[in-house]
């Protein structure tokens, strides 16, 4: 209210600035200005990402058949088969290494927001920072490393790709928990312990309920991240024809392995094996794009009005 | 405004005749009306730190059974980290340290061998923001204490304690259609209360509360200051006010912090009855305090 009047009286001391706006022009300009370089930003951003969802959809759709979905590879010379094996395996490979990063990505960040204090805090979080990073082929490299001392060289194993993928996500799952964490209020916590909960229950009852939607969402983006990897699964979970769900039993395909060697090494019939490569690269986009959905349904179903 | 008079008159009719003490002595009076549960709390010579700040200094008083006692000073005096002192929340802040011996009906709370978590579920706490848990319905709110502390307990049980509790803290018949609902869709006064019904459900001994109206309309306040005339008769309450006229209104005892500036520790300047401390202090800097002359 005292602002207002404060206003008022400047107002009536100057009465022609409001109305004639002459000198107001260079601002109107650069406010133009501005937002035509902002927009324009942002149209240039979607570009690549529009025509990519295009192409790879127009170029997927002649793969697609019913056979692509129910059949594997097994002894397919051209057209025919499909690509089942594929899409078992990376269902199986990303379950599995979500199923190992999870609770020890939550863990860690439960560590590091509600235990975790001074030097160690910082360097644990510096070193997740640092892993965030890693090239995923070194993630690879490491898990045939650590399968190797064990059953000897040239180990393929569906399990030893979800190992290496489990380095590359387990950061991820770290990182956004420990900012989802971050954002329950402290007074929560202090309401629990008033009431006499101990500090584990407090965390299990209060805080992860409390931060459930967020974390779920970071759960589901760090899979959508790692769902496409293709270099790491190269050394170590190999390129097979055949069905095999059994993570550790072999050799397994999954699909980007899949569309990498159907484009590597088509054969005689260049064209099926192209389709089929699109094809696959089309269904790893929906799956990632279901597994957005899928968090954004979560979210919003089960998140919290946190003030 | 009206229902303040008539609420200023109830508590001083209620009043008991207590002799003012300076700071330092401890009380000596018998437990006159012992409630079932309430006990006395006795700090001697606390000192409280934030990591290297000394942040209250040598406090030495009796809180009393069944009275309601308002620490009262002007901000940054220490008032709340003594409140957190009794019942060893303050060593929940990283770096928080105490010195000094606090002690429920005897028993030092801060022994060796005691468990701070059993300290807390004899004293509890409502605090200055209203924080019912926003994942749980009203019903599972006030049942919070139960479900978090101890294995399965009978529904039936479980029923009559929340009936029991939102009953005492005057929220039953506003609630009592919709216990499933969340407890973040009531308004604050509401939602202070259930934090407080939430605060009793565990049978606590004393009841510490941090500016519990700081938040709220007049209305709800004095709603809430009814409700601690009341909870007087079952517990120890300790109440933290910036409220000059609610410490007059809903307290017996008050107990005057101060700081000498600054950066210095703060200290209990006096305790004793309130119509004393309000109308006739022994200290000077407690009658400035009240008659509003500084704070």
């Amino acid at each position: 209210m005292e602002s207002a009047s404060v206003t008022d009286s400047t107002a009536l001391a100057r009465p022609s600035t409001l109305l004639a706006g002459g000198t107001d022009w260079r601002r109107r300009a650069k406010d133009r200005l501005m937002t035509v370089l902002i927009a324009g930003a942002f149209a240039l951003a979607m570009i690549p990402l529009i025509s990519l969802v295009y192409e790879v959809t127009k170029r997927g759709i002649p793969g697609l058949s019913l056979a692509f979905f129910t059949e594997d590879a097994r002894g397919v010379v051209g057209e025919g088969g499909g690509a089942a094996h594929a899409i078992v395996g990376t269902l199986v490979i990303t379950g599995v290494a979500a199923a190992i990063s999870v609770p020890i990505g939550i863990m860690g960040a439960i560590y590091l927001n509600e235990y975790g204090e001074g030097r160690l805090r910082r360097a644990l979080t510096f070193f997740v920072d640092v892993m965030t990073g890693i090239p995923s082929i070194v993630a690879g490299l490491f898990a045939y490393a650590l399968f190797e001392l064990f059953f000897g060289p040239g180990i393929r194993l569906g399990v030893m790709g979800s190992v290496a993928l489990s380095v590359l996500m387990i950061p991820i799952v770290i990182r956004s928990a420990e900012e989802v964490l971050k954002i329950v209020p402290n007074h929560l916590r202090e309401a629990a312990y008033a009431l006499g909960t101990p500090k584990w229950k407090t965390i299990v009852k209060i805080v992860l309920p409390t931060a459930f939607a967020g974390l779920v969402t970071g759960v589901m983006i760090a899979v959508a991240r790692i769902v496409g990897e293709t270099a790491p699964l190269l050394v170590t979970t190999g390129v097979v024809d055949s069905m095999n769900s059994d993570p550790f039993d072999g050799r397994m395909q999954n699909l980007a392995v899949y569309a990498y060697n159907e484009y590597r090494s088509p054969g005689v019939f260049k064209q099926a094996a192209y389709d089929k490569a699109w094809a696959a690269a089309l269904t790893l986009i929906a799956i990632v794009m279901l597994l957005n959905i899928v968090a954004r349904l979560v979210y919003r179903r089960y998140k919290t009005e946190i003030r | 405004m009206l229902g303040a008079a008539t609420k200023r008159s109830a508590a001083e009719e209620g009043k008991p005749e207590m002799s003012k003490r300076p700071a330092g002595v401890t009380s000596t009076e018998p437990v006159t009306k012992a409630g079932r549960g309430a006990k006395t709390i006795e700090a001697r010579d606390v000192d409280l730190f934030y990591g290297d700040f000394h942040a209250v200094e040598g406090v030495t008083m009796t809180i009393a059974p069944n009275k309601v006692t308002a620490l009262i000073g002007s901000s940054g005096c220490g008032k709340t980290t003594f409140l957190r002192s009794l019942n060893r929340m303050h060593e929940l802040t990283p770096g928080a340290r105490v010195d000094g011996h606090v002690s429920l009906d005897g028993e030092d709370i801060y022994g060796k061998g005691v468990d701070p978590v059993e300290v807390r579920r004899l004293i509890g706490m409502v605090f200055q923001q209203p924080n019912p848990f926003p994942t749980m319905s009203i019903y599972d709110n006030v049942a919070a204490g139960l479900n978090l502390n101890s294995r399965r307990i009978p529904k039936s049980r479980k029923d009559s304690v929340v009936e029991r509790s939102l009953r005492g803290a005057h929220l039953w018949e506003e609630v009592k259609d919709r216990l499933d609902k969340p407890g973040s869709g009531l308004s604050g006064g509401q939602q202070q209360r259930l934090c407080i019904a939430r605060a009793i459900a565990v049978e606590p001994e004393v009841l510490l509360m941090d500016e519990p109206c700081s938040a709220l309309d007049p209305l709800a306040t004095l709603a809430i200051e009814d409700l601690i005339a009341e909870l007087k008769n079952r517990y120890t309450i300790v109440i933290v006010t910036h409220n000059m006229q609610q410490a007059a209104r809903a307290s017996d005892v008050t107990a005057f912090f101060n700081l000498d500036a600054t950066g210095k520790p703060g200290h209990l300047v006096e305790v004793g009855a309130t119509n004393e401390i309000f109308t006739n202090p022994t200290q000077k800097q407690t009658e400035d305090y009240v008659s509003g002359r500084f704070g």
